[in-house]
């Protein structure tokens, strides 16, 4: 039995005998282009081409292709080519790819780059647009079902917003606790370190206050919940559209924004400001255990000077914008996750999309509103 | 090579698969021959699909042989995919990769071939399953549920395996497309000369494709046969599958 195959050629004037023998079989792909190719020439050059298949032991689609097409190279301009001796267990085969490949495919014509580039940033601008005008209809849709629940109180999901509540807001109460915790810290050694050169440690206090309670405290846990809570409920309401949940609500009557949308969102709106606050209070809390241990500052003389640094003005300013970025943070989240399509690659790519576009904006955001604060003197 | 390997693609003997304590198949036999299409019926929830998998190997199993081809089956090789092609129920067709590149995966994974030919055996494998070279540059997503199912057909048969595992190929499809789904089963499995080992509910499938039926019950094969024998099987639960209501209805209709 033969293991490897074999083409062998025999040319005589303008006819030209092929004969392949052993496996013609996928297995052997790399001998059977190699055989192929080899009588490329000769079958050019030949007027009549007869292929004699006796010799074949096996043979399977990609075989017969190659003969196949050896064949229709021979048959090319006006020449001519047969197959003979067909076994009987192969002509079904040999049929069915005789079938195959007949509508030459147009040949994809590769873009200019240049246009290429052009297209795509046309293509992302147009997208923008489009982007924005989803934000602001998931806006209005949330503002009517707002309105909604204020006309009819009992319509409000109480149950599903609790839940949520739980999962985003005293669920994330360590993670978001922790990392306050140690940020605080960082900045008040790096207060410490700098400032003793020129003597002013005691002004370290005031840097962590003003910062964390105006600005790091609220932006910080923003992009923490956006990470956590905004890629969950993304890949969540996507997946429910991909196995057509949303759709089944809609033909119950329901609005998925009432259903869906309003309890998370307004759990976010609610438990962003509280974890601002508790973050903050973390931070300010590590920044005393740095001063105590760092920066030889006693308890009592850190609570004093923070006490003489930071008013309620700076508090204000933090807490406000929470409720603000956390609106920004569940309208991307949910809007992202309603335009999953059906397949997995596109779940990945929307929650990808949600997270970096919900910290973009959120980071947008807090500098309008670092402008809009100034502007009013706060 | 003795006769009994000549004659099965796939021999099981004594299965026991179980999940915790549940046993699922308990000392289970059957046997396949070469070049048959067998269909496997059995209750929904009763093991139908876990003696598929059990045999594919992507479920453990607690005892018995199984052999494929003449060849003791376990663990992980990447033979497998030369010894059989799977069609899984929801197609299982790579999201991220075009209809052309999920039919080269196999050839690339374990073949050294140029793209030119690449390019040739998937158009070739896509017109075999009664699509055009037009669809080749689409995605799975924009697939409808039959041409899904080709293409995973076609996926499944990239590289000539001499086995044919079939997962529900029906479901899901309209009757026409059932029944045209089932004539390219037919006509594949001449051509290339396949075993086909079906699980399926479709009593039309059974009737018009399947060389033998087994039907599969409390973890055993209690009735094997071509469709005819199974008809008379006096098995109570092969009786209630093959004598119900819907399946009177619809072998009335198909006298």
């Amino acid at each position: 039995m033969n293991h490897e195959p074999l083409l062998l050629a025999t040319p005589s004037g303008d006819e030209l005998k092929l004969r392949p023998e052993g496996p013609w079989t996928a297995a052997n792909v790399v001998t059977l282009e190699t055989l192929s190719r080899t009588v490329g020439a000769d079958v050019d050059r030949s007027r009549v081409v007869t292929l004699d298949m006796s010799g074949v032991s096996a043979l399977d689609t990609l075989g017969a292709w190659v003969l196949e097409k050896l064949s229709r190279r021979a048959a090319s301009s006006g020449r001519s080519a047969k197959f003979v001796g067909v076994a009987d267990h192969f002509s079904g085969l040999m049929d069915e790819v005789r079938q195959v490949n007949r509508n030459a495919q147009a040949p994809t014509v590769a873009p200019n780059p240049v246009l290429a580039r052009l297209g795509d940033l046309g293509k992302s601008t147009v997208g923008a647009r489009e982007d924005i005008t989803i934000f602001l209809q998931m806006l209005g849709a949330l503002f009517m079902a707002v309105i909604g629940v204020l006309r009819r109180p009992g319509s409000l999901r109480l149950t599903s917003l609790v839940y949520q509540l739980y999962r985003i807001g005293w669920q994330a109460i360590p993670i978001v606790a922790l990392i306050t915790f140690l940020i605080g810290a960082i900045i008040a050694q790096q207060g410490f370190f700098h400032f003793r050169r020129f003597g002013a440690e005691s002004y370290t206090v005031d840097m962590v206050g003003i910062l964390v309670l105006r600005e790091l405290g609220v932006l910080i846990v923003a992009i923490m919940v956006a990470g956590r809570s905004g890629s969950a409920y993304t890949a969540e309401l996507g997946s429910m559209k991909m196995r057509e949940e949303i759709d089944a609500l809609s033909t119950m009557g329901l609005d998925p924004v009432d259903v869906l949308i309003l309890p998370r969102v307004a759990a976010l709106v609610i438990a962003l400001p509280i974890l601002t606050f508790i973050g903050s209070i973390a931070a300010l809390y590590g920044g005393g255990l740095v001063a105590q241990f760092y920066g030889d500052m006693g308890p009592a003389i850190y609570l004093a000077r923070l006490h003489e640094a930071i008013s309620v003005t700076h508090f204000e300013v933090g807490i406000m914008k929470a409720p603000f970025m956390a609106l920004v943070i569940g309208i991307v989240a949910c809007s992202e996750g309603l335009r999953v399509k059906g397949s997995a690659e596109s779940l990945g790519r929307q929650t990808t999309t949600s997270v970096v576009k919900s910290i973009f904006l959120v980071i947008v955001l807090d500098g309008l509103f670092a402008v809009f604060f100034a502007s009013i003197g706060m | 090579m003795d006769a009994s390997q000549d004659q099965f693609a796939i021999r099981v003997r004594d299965l026991v698969v179980g999940f915790g304590r549940q046993t699922v198949l308990d000392h289970l036999s059957l046997d396949v021959r070469r070049g048959e299409i067998l269909g496997l019926v059995g209750a929904s929830g009763g093991g139908k699909s876990v003696l598929m998998r059990t045999i594919i190997g992507l479920i453990p199993r607690r005892g018995g042989t199984i052999e494929v081809m003449g060849q003791p089956t376990g663990g992980h090789d990447r033979g497998a995919a030369t010894t059989w092609g799977i069609l899984f129920q929801q197609g299982a067709l790579f999201s991220s990769l075009t209809v052309r590149q999920n039919i080269q995966f196999p050839l690339r994974e374990n073949l050294v071939l140029s793209q030119e030919l690449m390019d040739e055996i998937a158009i070739a494998k896509l017109e075999m399953v009664g699509l055009r070279a037009q669809d080749a540059d689409k995605y799975p997503a924009e697939l409808s549920g039959g041409m899904t199912k080709r293409v995973a057909l076609a996926r499944a048969l990239a590289l000539d395996p001499p086995i044919l595992f079939l997962d529900e190929p029906t479901s899901g499809l309209d009757p026409i497309a059932a029944g045209d789904f089932d004539a390219l089963i037919k006509t594949l499995q001449k051509t290339l000369g396949l075993t086909v080992f079906m699980v399926t509910h479709d009593l039309a499938s059974l009737t018009t494709v399947c060389d033998r039926v087994a039907a599969l019950a409390d973890g055993k094969i209690v009735a094997i046969g071509p469709m005819r024998e199974l008809l008379q099987s006096e098995h109570p639960w092969v009786r209630a599958y093959f004598h119900g209501k819907r399946s009177q209805m619809l072998q009335h209709e198909m006298r």
